[in-house]
This record gives structure tokens, C-alpha cells and sequence, in this order.
């Protein structure tokens, strides 16, 4: 059982007062907030064995790599895939693009096609359509229907057109749907494709195992999981990764350079050019480490209990529309809305007047927001130090908001 | 800071020169795709001054509230002095700071308005 309100004094910036109001943070698919455990990590890296990794013989060197490398073998095992399958990134964005580049200039021609979905974030099409410029491929999408739900006929159909890449999320950041991906994955398989899950919602919040789900790429962000910002996450299957050019070019990566060619390093260091975000990395190992100590069973119970209480809250309002599913059990920890009659972005600014921060936009999901013909909605996520005092408080600020805009 | 003061919400719930405009001078219309405000400016201008306006569109309280102030700023002006209003002048009407997020809002109809009186002056 997490008790949120002793988890929120592990966490700094919820002691902040905004306007006199003490900080409702209900923004953590936006980023998540950091646990001193995490700051202290990296501040202690800064302080006492400060150096890079991978070249020095002497000791802060190599407490610097044994505790880089030892974070890499945490998140391995947090995901079940083995150290070198994990290589890091600046984040999932830039995951999704290295398997677009890395992998896609090089397995992706004119009549092939990859497939994507409505509710994909921007980091999972923009990558796509930059190499459909590139390559001359096609794009197909499959699309969400009116509950949030992906319409997997449609999926089925477009794999019959023989895609060679299949990208699309675990958990949608607005919608929260979670989407069937093992299923999807065979499904994927089956078609002689490649799959990419894009899993920045879902590692944060439930527990994940890329080897049961058998994908080909997987990507995820640290500081969606109390980790810090400026680090991600790239899960591949060896057998890709033996197989593919590197992304970036430079020291740490190669074996051996000579003039007109070099030799690369092994997995997965090919993939890691130059200095690497060497705090960034222990902190994330930290950020493992509570997430651990929590338990991530516990993790999304809780989720699933706030988001359950907060779902059946905004049913108290009139002319309010909650996207996505309505059952907490089948959604992540995210409620996009919309109030008639009220811009989003006004409720917004009046919310954190009230103390209370949610993210009011289109949260990087264009597409979506064209489906659900609206430019902008609001979106309140939950994670762990989140209490169902948070949620009345939202609720209760949701209210004022609504007598004094409503038109 | 308190953005939705009641002059600004007297705006947003009971704008002022709302609507269409008939033998309009000038007509111009902008966005914020992003937030999703549009704002239409019409004006009717005789002899260099802004005889009649009426502004259009949707979108959220600031833009709105500041459409509707602008209205009332720039009726009777002279058309030199409308192009020669700023950021600044806008915030005055408002009464009040923005965050920096919500400035664009606030800019916007002073932004069409300006645009239509260039526009026209460049057709004739």
C-alpha cells in the first residue's frame, strides 16, 4: 500500500507554495517529480568521485563506470532484457529517432511502408514522416474510435499490406488507453515486421518485460519515472543491434579508427558516442532503486485508485467530456478534458492560482486532437505521491473555475 | 496577479462590438493555432479614422476580453495612431501582468487589427 502523503516529503518540489496554495503537481506525464534519493545520487557523483567513464585508470574513473554501468544493469533488469540490449539515450524521443535513422535508412525502401496510429505522440510519427522524405515510403495509420480505443480491424487490415515497421504506443499520454501490445507485437511478428512500442507512458506505471512482450525496439524516458531529465532509454533485441550501422559517430563507440574507416565497439557502446550523460544515468539508477523499493504492483494500484476516484469526481460536472476509456483498470494514470464553454488554457491559468498544475494543450498529439475536434484540452496525470487529497483539491478548484469562466 | 480581474471577465461575458460589420474598409482574420484563438477584426474607416469596428472568432478569455477592449480603444482613432499601439498598450487595458504564455493571446486582436489597416492601405 503507498502512502502518498509520507512519499510526498521525499519529493522537494512539492513543498512549494504557488499563490499561498500549497502545490497540487498533477503534470507527471509532462515529467515526473524527483525523489531526493535521485538529486542526492547525482549530486554525490558531482561531488566526490567526479570523472568521465570508460577511459580513466584511477579511482573515481572507475566508481564512475562501475556505477554508470551498474544503473545500466538495474533498468536491464527492470524491464527484463539483458545490459547490453540497453543502450541510453538523451530520451525516448530520441530513441524513436535513432531507430528511424539507425535502423530505417537502411531496411526501408520506396514501396515499403510503416505503420503508425492516431494516438501516437509527435516523437512516434515526426521521426516517421522525416524518413518517409528521406526513403520515398508510405505511412499508414490506424485509427482511434470515439472511446479512445485503437480500432485493431483496422490494424489487421493495414498489416495485410505488408508494412515493414509497425510504431505505436503502450499507454497513450491523453487518452491513457493501454494499448494490447503483446497481442499487437504477434500480430506485427506474424506479418514479417518490425515493432517499435514507444513506452514513455508505461514503464513509469506498471510493470514492463520486453522479452515476454517480445518487441524488436522499445523506448522510454527517465524523468518520467523520477529520473532525471536529459536521459532515455532504447531497448533492442541483439540480433538488431549486431546487425545495424551506428546513430552517432565519435569516441567510445569505435574499437579502432583508421583513415578511411573504423572499427565499432560492442554492444551496446556502439550506440554511445562521446561523454554520456554520466549523472544523469546514476540518478536514473536511484530513480530505479525507489521504484523498486515501492514495488510497481503497488505502484499502479494506487494509480489505479486515484484515477478511478478522480474519474468518477469530474462526473459531477455538466457539459464535461472525459476522453479515453472510463474505466481506471484499462486506462494509465492520465484524464485529457474538456469543459464547455471554458478555453482550456484560462482553466488552466486559474487552476494554478489555486495551486493546482495541470498541463492545458494539445500534449504533442495533433492528430488526436483533429479526431476529438478540439484545439487544445486540458489533462491531469497521476503518479505515486499523488493523494485523494490532491484529487478534491483539483476537483475543488475545477468548480471555482467553472463559476467564474462558464459562459 | 489576477489575470481574470472583473474588467476583464465584464469583457469576456459581455463583449463589446461583437459581430459583423456592413461596407467593412478593412476585414482580417489570424489564429493561434496552437491555442486555438481566432480573432476577426472590421473596420469602417472614413477620412483616416476608425469610424465603426466589430470583432469576431473564439477562443479563450484574454483574447476575447482584450478583442473587445481594443474595440473600444480604437473607435474615434486615427489610423496612424491605431498602428502605433504596442504590447505595452495592451497590457495597460488589461491592468495587469501575463504570464508569458498567455501574452500571445493578449496580442493577438491588436495584431489582426494592425494587419487589416496595412492591408488596406497597401490595396489602395
Amino acid at each position: 500500500m503507498i502512502d502518498s502523503l509520507k512519499l510526498k516529503a521525499n519529493f522537494p518540489t512539492l513543498r512549494r507554495k504557488i499563490n499561498g496554495h500549497p502545490l497540487v503537481y498533477l503534470d507527471s506525464a509532462a515529467t515526473s517529480q524527483r525523489p531526493v534519493q535521485v538529486i542526492q545520487a547525482m549530486n554525490e557523483y558531482y561531488e566526490n568521485y567526479n570523472a568521465n567513464v570508460h577511459r580513466g585508470i584511477y579511482t573515481i574513473s572507475e566508481e564512475a563506470t562501475n556505477k554508470y554501468e551498474g544503473a545500466r544493469e538495474k533498468i536491464a533488469k527492470f524491464i527484463n532484457a539483458k545490459p547490453h540490449e540497453i543502450i541510453f539515450t538523451k530520451n525516448a524521443t530520441e530513441a524513436l529517432n535513432l531507430i528511424a535513422y539507425a535502423y530505417g535508412d537502411y531496411n526501408i525502401n520506396e514501396n515499403d511502408s510503416v505503420l503508425l496510429t492516431q494516438m501516437e505522440h509527435h516523437s512516434n510519427i515526426v521521426p516517421w514522416q522525416l524518413l518517409a522524405k528521406r526513403r520515398k515510403n508510405k505511412l499508414l495509420y490506424a485509427m482511434v474510435d470515439d472511446d479512445g480505443f485503437l480500432d485493431m480491424l483496422e490494424f489487421d487490415a493495414h498489416l495485410q499490406n505488408r508494412p515493414k515497421i509497425a510504431a505505436f504506443t503502450n499507454v497513450s499520454n491523453v487518452l491513457g488507453t493501454i494499448n494490447p501490445v503483446k497481442e499487437m507485437v504477434k500480430k506485427v511478428r506474424d506479418a514479417d515486421a518490425i515493432s517499435v512500442v514507444d513506452g514513455a507512458q508505461a514503464v513509469p506505471h506498471m510493470k514492463v518485460n520486453v522479452k515476454e512482450m517480445d518487441c524488436d525496439f522499445y523506448a522510454f524516458s527517465a524523468h518520467k519515472m523520477l529520473g532525471p531529465t536529459g536521459v532515455g532509454v532504447l531497448y533492442a533485441k541483439e540480433g538488431l543491434l549486431q546487425k545495424m550501422e551506428p546513430f552517432l559517430g565519435g569516441g567510445d563507440m569505435i574499437k579502432e579508427v583508421d583513415y578511411e574507416q573504423s572499427r565499432w565497439n560492442d554492444l551496446p557502446w556502439k550506440f554511445e558516442a562521446g561523454t554520456p550523460n554520466v549523472a544523469g544515468v546514476i540518478g536514473f539508477g536511484a530513480a530505479i532503486d525507489y521504484l523498486n523499493k515501492l514495488g510497481m504492483e503497488s505502484a499502479r494500484e494506487h494509480e489505479i485508485g486515484i484515477t478511478d476516484y478522480a474519474l468518477n469526481r469530474l462526473n459531477e460536472f455538466e457539459d464535461m467530456t472525459v476522453y479515453g476509456p472510463r474505466d481506471a483498470k484499462l486506462k494509465g494514470g492520465v484524464a485529457a478534458f474538456f469543459m464547455k464553454g471554458v478555453h482550456p488554457h484560462d482553466a488552466a491559468s486559474l487552476l494554478d492560482q489555486q495551486g493546482v498544475a495541470v498541463r492545458a494543450g494539445h500534449h504533442c498529439a495533433h492528430l488526436l486532437m483533429k479526431k476529438f475536434n478540439v484545439p487544445a484540452t486540458l489533462r491531469a496525470s497521476f503518479y505515486v505521491y499523488n493523494s485523494k487529497e490532491d484529487v478534491e483539491k483539483f476537483v475543488g478548484a475545477l468548480k471555482m473555475v467553472e463559476s467564474v469562466l462558464k459562459k | 496577479m489576477d489575470i481574470y480581474a472583473e474588467n476583464v471577465l465584464d469583457h469576456y461575458k459581455h463583449p463589446r462590438n461583437f459581430g459583423k460589420l456592413e461596407k467593412a474598409s478593412a476585414t482580417y482574420k489570424d489564429a493561434n493555432p496552437l491555442c486555438g484563438d481566432e480573432i476577426e477584426i472590421q473596420l469602417r474607416i472614413e477620412n483616416g479614422i476608425v469610424k465603426e469596428v466589430r470583432f469576431g472568432g473564439q477562443g479563450c478569455a484574454i483574447s476575447q476580453a482584450v478583442a473587445s477592449m481594443l474595440t473600444e480603444e480604437i473607435k474615434g482613432k486615427k489610423v496612424e495612431d491605431v498602428l502605433k499601439l504596442e504590447k505595452e498598450d495592451v497590457m495597460r487595458w488589461l491592468g495587469t501582468e501575463l504570464t508569458a504564455s498567455r501574452v500571445k493571446c493578449a496580442v493577438l486582436p491588436l495584431m489582426v487589427a494592425k494587419a487589416g489597416i496595412l492591408e488596406m492601405s497597401e490595396k489602395k
